[in-house]
């Protein structure tokens, strides 16, 4: 019994998680249509954020002339530093992307993730390389003592955290800036003629996804403790977007849906080739886990183009 | 080292062009990116392989590590890839455009169809490297530095023919006009009386073979794997971007220029660091003339 609902403690955490990566996709594809396909780079750079400024000193490899890690601040500075760093980023990106026509912008966010996974795999100063970080700091681990009582503490802490951007998400989306990112998604040339700067507001949008990205990178690499660039692959880009179309793209409560379904449904698939497929087979097992997502994608794009919840008609609680 | 790097840059270019070209005819006449075209290089790759591992190799002609039977081991490959990129239409994006989604809503439904192709290959092959031969094979020594495998002067040649058909296909006959005319205005196509939906069926035949090839080719002279094709996805598609979406040449310049500057790089950057090469060219590229180097012609 005990060991279910630690299970299930441990799996909500990562429900909750994704959750905040896909509120972050969905405000700027579902609210402002801007196509991101670099999902995973951002989420790696607020791990590797939240494990550069918080964590230990790593072991320093011989060609090494420095080694940046060491720094140990708190989590909370752990935590806006790394939403800071993947703004930062995402803003420096955005000056050249948000210009660009979708397809292209797919295609330089994809890179971008690319680029990024390299930094990750070959920037040992700063990365520890394909080592991989270890020994970050996990919060409430001291207070908490056992391994239930910190997973309890940790999913209480993220409901919480991922509650509060739930709420500010919800906020901003119906206020009158969200209206304007509707707008620009739906016809740009004429949110641009009644005076609306379309690139600003696209800016705006890709930025604040992209910290939340960043955010749920950092609460993962503080839960789990050590990161490598192999937990930050193109997969899990796609997750996050089955995540969000499965739930249904321009509903935040869409969004939280679909990270519950579809990590139900990859960890149970997961599961269940666990037992079924011989471990000699274990990459075939993991490739039948992957089509099974790719099929759910595909699927829902055929046969449910909203998504389970799908957007909500209104833009604002004083339209009838 | 200058040389060598010369000399291996066009033969990634080369074979990058293929890939291009198939991404170029996507997004002129189908009108959005396709993230699953480098999978079709995968498939093609991996269906010669299946043949060549039957015994479909040839004793080998001269100098190179192949024969007759690998030549049409690559030509069976590319008919069979060509009906792989049919299917892939027929199930998935011809639905979609019929329920006239949106390029982006296409451009997700390629990820994912990506997606399940790469993995059916794994599932199939297995996640190992293969190669057509083991043969160990003797590089020429063009210039004093440079030195090319047989293979890989015959695969030049035969990336060179496969443009120039390609080409005079799109120039002298009716189905290469419609083509050409479709990617133009699909409206007024339309209205003057071509089948689009039979263009769009050619469409897929033609990226399909090329991307068969340029598949084959990268197995013969590096290796294969099934991310291959991933792992070529973004170079393939700053190479297309580059020559400007919507030029056969241009996607062979595009080729050229993105197949050359990862290999020249490696002469200052660390090659660890290769891949981000024709995502930086891109970007700048892209940042300057949003429209890609040569723009399409209006």
């Amino acid at each position: 019994m005990i060991g279910e609902l630690s299970y299930l403690i441990f799996f909500l955490i990562f429900v909750s998680i994704f959750a905040i990566a896909v509120l972050g996709l969905n405000l700027q594809w579902g609210f402002t249509g801007q196509f991101n396909a670099g999902v995973v780079g951002f989420f790696a750079v607020g791990a590797y954020a939240m494990a550069i400024l918080t964590g230990p000193t790593q072991p320093r490899l011989p060609d090494q002339a420095f080694q940046v890690s060491g720094i140990g601040l708190p989590f909370a500075l752990g935590l806006l530093g790394a939403i800071g760093v993947s703004a930062a980023i995402a803003y420096v990106i955005g000056l050249v992307t948000v210009r660009l026509r979708h397809d292209y912008l797919a295609i330089t966010t994809f890179g971008i993730a690319i680029v990024i996974h390299l930094v990750t795999i070959n920037f040992e100063s700063l990365t520890a390389g394909t080592l991989g970080f270890v020994g970050i700091p996990r919060p409430l681990a001291s207070t908490f003592a056992t391994p239930f009582a910190h997973n309890v503490a940790y999913l209480a802490m993220m409901f919480a955290i991922t509650g509060a951007v739930f709420w500010g998400l919800e906020r901003i989306v119906r206020s009158p800036w969200g209206r304007v990112l509707k707008a620009v998604r739906e016809d740009d040339v004429a949110a641009i003629a009644v005076g609306k700067n379309a690139d600003r507001y696209r800016l705006e949008a890709f930025v604040i996804g992209c910290a939340l990205m960043g955010l749920a990178g950092a609460l993962y690499a503080a839960y789990i403790g050590s990161i490598s660039p192999f937990d930050f692959l193109p997969i899990m880009t796609f997750q996050i977007w089955t995540m969000m179309i499965v739930g249904g793209s321009g509903n935040n409560r869409g969004a939280l849906l679909g990270a519950l379904v579809v990590w139900g449904l990859w960890t149970s698939s997961g599961a269940l080739v666990s037992q079924v497929v011989p471990a000699k087979f274990q990459a075939q097992g993991g490739a039948i886990q992957v089509i099974l997502i790719g099929l759910v994608l595909v699927g829902t794009l055929l046969f449910r183009p909203r998504g389970l919840i799908g957007e909500e008609p209104k833009v604002s609680r004083y339209v009838d | 080292m200058f040389g060598q790097a010369l000399a291996d840059g066009i033969l990634t270019g080369a074979i990058l062009s293929l890939g291009a070209i198939g991404i170029t005819l996507c997004l002129t006449i189908l009108r959005f990116a396709n993230f699953a075209h480098s999978e079709l290089m995968t498939w093609g790759a991996y269906f010669a392989f299946t043949f060549t591992s039957l015994g479909l190799m040839g004793s080998p002609l001269g100098p190179l590590t192949f024969g007759w039977g690998f030549l049409l081991a690559t030509l069976i490959a590319g008919a069979l890839t060509a009906c792989l990129a049919l299917v892939v239409d027929r199930t998935v994006f011809r639905r979609l455009r019929n329920k006239n989604a949106t390029r982006l809503t296409l451009i997700f439904a390629s990820f994912g169809v990506a997606l399940v192709l790469r993995h059916v290959v794994v599932l199939i092959f297995g996640p190992q490297v293969e190669y057509y031969s083991r043969e160990l094979q003797m590089a020429v020594l063009l210039l004093p530095g440079v030195r090319v495998m047989p293979d890989q002067f015959f695969v030049l040649g035969l990336t060179v023919a496969l443009v120039v058909l390609l080409q005079l296909f799109l120039t002298h006959t009716r189905l290469g006009l419609a083509m050409r005319a479709t990617a133009e205005s699909p409206m007024l196509a339309q209205v003057s009386g071509i089948e689009v939906t039979h263009v769009i069926a050619w469409t897929w035949v033609v990226a399909g073979l090329l991307a068969a090839a340029g598949g084959v080719f990268f197995g013969l002279t590096v290796q294969m794997r099934p991310e291959m094709g991933f792992n070529l996805l973004l170079a393939v598609f700053a190479a297309s971007i580059i020559g400007g979406s919507g030029s056969l040449f241009g996607a062979v310049l595009g080729g050229l220029i993105v197949g050359l500057s990862e290999n020249l790089a490696t002469l200052v950057v660390p090659t660890s660091y290769k891949q981000a090469v024709p995502f930086l060219l891109l970007v700048v590229i892209l940042y300057f003339r949003p429209q890609g180097l040569i723009a399409a012609k209006t």
